[in-house]
């Protein structure tokens, strides 16, 4: 480990962290610590969601966000007349893509070598660490300046830079509202949605002085204080940095040129102050030609953020001499992404290109927020892919095809029209299949199977409700019971069953001439 | 599409649900569609569309009533149920239910008989050509369109021409109508939490409106919107769309 110059923060005493239990107090560290635990050791969405339903600050905090970028969506949409078949062209690239992954991905990596970038494979999340944490060491740099980037939070790259000596600091401003929050994201796009600018004001203000420049004391929660703050907390990092980290959005294997696509221009200023860029890019993220980029230009500001056009879009292929980076290095990584391709109705979610629109439509989502889904892609995106890139051996996999109610809003808004609901439903059986043996969701199904696999065992159970009914003559409704009836009853009557069946009653009144 | 304005034969696929729990809705639509001068037939063989079982994952469970389904209906050139959800999972799940038993002879008959399974109000609009059923319903309604019929059965805003035509009615709208109402089928008891906040949205939503009566194409959505509404004593009423069509001056509620 180099040892840290004077211009970079102080290593922090224990007693300096706020007094939050869930965060880890080991003073070595060089960047505030996230919560204690990982994704995989988290309990199934459904005790998670019931969790954080209970949190009326954030209730709050995601029906207002939510409902503001998904109104200037639709409002964008609405304005191309050609929608429909920009996204059929989106899925229709995508397709080809993936079908061809292989040698799409071979002549991107010449089209990158060329170009003088240099191209490393990754097949899971700890080699992708292995080989950044290994070219940022090569530097003798013990700090970097990160990209907002969906695929380097996936392997947790921040961590493993952290344990390496390593400070990358992410330069986002809701990376950064989540990195100095000792937080998790909980949105792909607006990593920092579930916190209100009150709530930022105390994070700018506890956190900022402990990692460099403070915010000022007398701070307010206006969003042009907040924003000034951090432009002045992470400008000493820019300009200080010799490596900056990022993903990409697009790699073109045409050319060897990758695009990232951003509002705030600090992407920007990490693609090109330092020497060094290390791009971490999935290996769906390549598309074949330039050209490509016509639609999916159209198809992502306007999904994503409700933009005609989103304010940067940097385009760089390799090195430019005398401009820019003068060393590129890009890690094009697997880690799950060969699995879901494998899977006939699983590869359809390696098409999404983070928009996070079927997060802003998610009634779901909406509700519980992305902490609940136990990974750095919430959302319905994320209960399809999640469970494809990981497996489903844990609780959280196995509970995430379950975390939605099959609305079908995320697809009607899916720039690349991924069948999700389908996709959950074929997650299920996976799922279903996995779990082997009787239990009590299998004994229940195996029941109502028997029940209606015949007319004759529905017209028993049809009886059996008769005369239930009939035994209570004057109940219309039935309150709160207990289990197995208290999912149901704990909020929710339930209607008696009729003292006649349809079936009963056409018997009696049609039967006679008619079947 | 050709236009009849009576005189067809049509099979009621009355869905287990309103079988069992809510037979007004299926006796509505035979009501419905006798006054408009067709002949109805219940082939009581039927059982239920078996979405319950494909959605929670068991496909093997879903196979005998997609079996029943062709088994039932295959003989008729009308097919027609008053739920959305069902039809939609009639229509979308039935033929990949086929293709995952790798039976091409079912493959080959749920194609056919899908295209003639109609939701209530397709059957209504699109095949006898009408939006005024005579009927009459003098109450203060708003609907709900269920996820299901929107966007699998795809409805569209037929449900709206009908009940546009209805006398007497003071249909108002619904805030937020396209968002989902949280029953979700298992989701509903698999994921209660969740599933009674987006109902208790819905819910507020419903008595914002000061309708008497909320309406929707889907008996499952209503009984657990409606669970709420009776749990709060809200006063609000839940009916199925086909019941309001079959109300007339005569039987006015
Ligand atoms: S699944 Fe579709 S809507 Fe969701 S983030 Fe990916 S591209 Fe966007």
């Amino acid at each position: 480990m180099s040892t840290p110059r004077s211009s970079s923060p102080p290593l922090r005493s224990p007693e300096q962290l706020h007094g939050d239990p869930a965060v880890s107090t080991d003073a070595a560290r060089r960047t505030p610590a996230p919560p204690a635990g990982t994704y995989l050791g988290m309990p199934r969405f459904q005790k998670n969601a019931r969790e954080q339903l209970a949190n009326e600050q954030l209730r709050k905090n995601l029906r207002h966000a939510t409902g503001t970028i998904r109104a200037k969506r639709a409002d964008r949409v609405a304005e191309v007349p050609e929608w429909e078949e920009l996204r059929l062209a989106g899925e229709a690239i995508k397709n080809r893509t993936l079908r061809h992954l292989d040698t799409y991905l071979v002549q991107l990596e010449e089209s990158l070598t060329r170009a003088g970038a240099t191209v490393h494979w990754a097949r899971d999340a700890a080699e992708a660490n292995r080989i950044v944490v290994d070219l940022v060491k090569a530097k003798g740099v013990d700090e970097v300046v990160k990209v907002k980037s969906m695929a380097t939070q996936e392997i947790e790259l921040n961590e493993a830079l952290e344990e390496a000596g390593v400070a990358a600091w992410e330069t986002d401003l809701a990376e950064l509202i989540v990195q100095l929050g000792h937080d998790r994201p909980s949105h792909i796009l607006v990593p920092a949605i579930h916190r209100n600018r009150s709530e930022v004001r105390e994070i700018f203000l506890r956190e900022m002085k402990q990692y460099g420049t403070p915010a000022p004391e007398d701070i307010t929660d206006d969003p042009a204080e907040l924003a000034g703050a951090a432009r002045r907390h992470l400008r000493e990092k820019f300009l200080r940095a010799k490596v900056a980290i990022s993903g990409a959005n697009f790699a073109v294997a045409e050319t060897g040129t990758l695009v990232v696509v951003e509002s705030e221009g600090n992407g920007r200023m990490c693609l090109t102050l330092p020497e060094t860029l290390i791009s971490v890019v999935g290996i769906e993220k390549v598309l074949p030609t330039f050209a490509d980029l016509e639609v999916f230009m159209q198809l992502l500001p306007r999904s994503s953020t409700g933009e005609r056009m989103n304010p940067y879009t940097s385009m760089w292929t390799g090195v430019t001499p005398g401009d820019g980076p003068q060393e590129v290095h890009v890690v094009l990584v697997d880690n799950g992404r060969t699995n879901a391709l494998a899977d006939p109705d699983g590869r359809a979610a390696l098409r999404c290109i983070r928009c996070s629109a079927c997060l802003n439509i998610c009634p779901v989502y909406e509700r519980v927020g992305g902490h609940a889904y136990g990974s750095v892609y919430p959302g319905p995106i994320g209960a399809v892919l999640n469970p494809q890139l990981r497996g489903i051996e844990h609780e959280i996999d196995q509970s995430l095809p379950y975390a939605s109610s099959l609305c079908g809003a995320c697809f009607e808004v899916c720039p690349v029209r991924i069948p999700i609901p389908d996709m959950l439903v074929h997650l299920r059986k996976q799922v279903a299949d996995h779990k082997r043996g009787p239990h009590v969701e299998s004994t229940a199904i195996a029941l109502a199977g028997w029940v209606l696999s015949d007319h004759k065992h529905l017209e028993l159970a049809e009886r059996a409700a008769a005369l239930a009914a009939r035994a209570l003559p004057h109940t219309t409704h039935l309150g709160p019971l207990p289990w197995p009836a208290s999912p149901w009853t704990r909020a929710r009557d339930l209607p008696m069953p009729p003292q006649e069946s349809f079936r009963e009653w056409w018997r009696k009144n049609r039967g006679e001439e008619r079947r | 599409m050709t236009i009849h304005t009576q005189g067809i034969t049509v099979a009621l696929f009355a869905t287990c649900i309103n079988d069992v729990m809510f037979p007004g809705t299926p006796r509505a639509v035979v009501s419905v569609l006798e006054r408009l001068g067709c002949r109805v037939e219940f082939p009581l063989d039927q059982t239920c569309c078996g979405q319950m079982f494909t959605n929670t994952g068991y496909f093997d469970a879903a196979l005998p009533d997609v079996r029943n389904y062709v088994k039932a209906f295959s003989r008729y050139d009308y097919i027609v149920g008053p739920s959305g959800s069902c039809i939609g999972a009639v229509r979308h799940q039935h033929p990949m239910l086929a293709d995952y038993a790798k039976d091409a002879k079912l493959a080959e008959a749920v194609d056919e008989v899908v295209a003639k399974t109609y939701d209530f109000t397709e059957l209504l609009v699109d095949v006898l050509g009408v939006t005024d059923v005579g009927a009459y319903f003098p109450h203060r309604v708003t609907y709900h369109p269920t996820c299901h019929s929107v966007r699998v059965a795809k409805v569209g805003d037929r449900p709206y021409q009908l009940l546009s035509k209805v006398k007497g009615i003071d249909l108002v709208p619904l805030e937020a109508a396209d968002q989902c109402c949280g029953f979700g089928g298992t989701f509903s008891v698999k994921n209660p939490d969740v599933s009674v906040a987006m109902g208790a949205d819905k819910a507020r939503h419903v008595l914002d409106t000061g309708a008497e009566y909320l309406v929707a194409g889907d008996n499952a959505c209503l009984m657990h919107i409606g669970g709420l509404l009776h749990r709060e004593n809200s006063g609000v009423k839940t009916i199925h769309l086909a019941e309001v069509l079959a109300h007339t001056e005569g039987a006015a509620a």
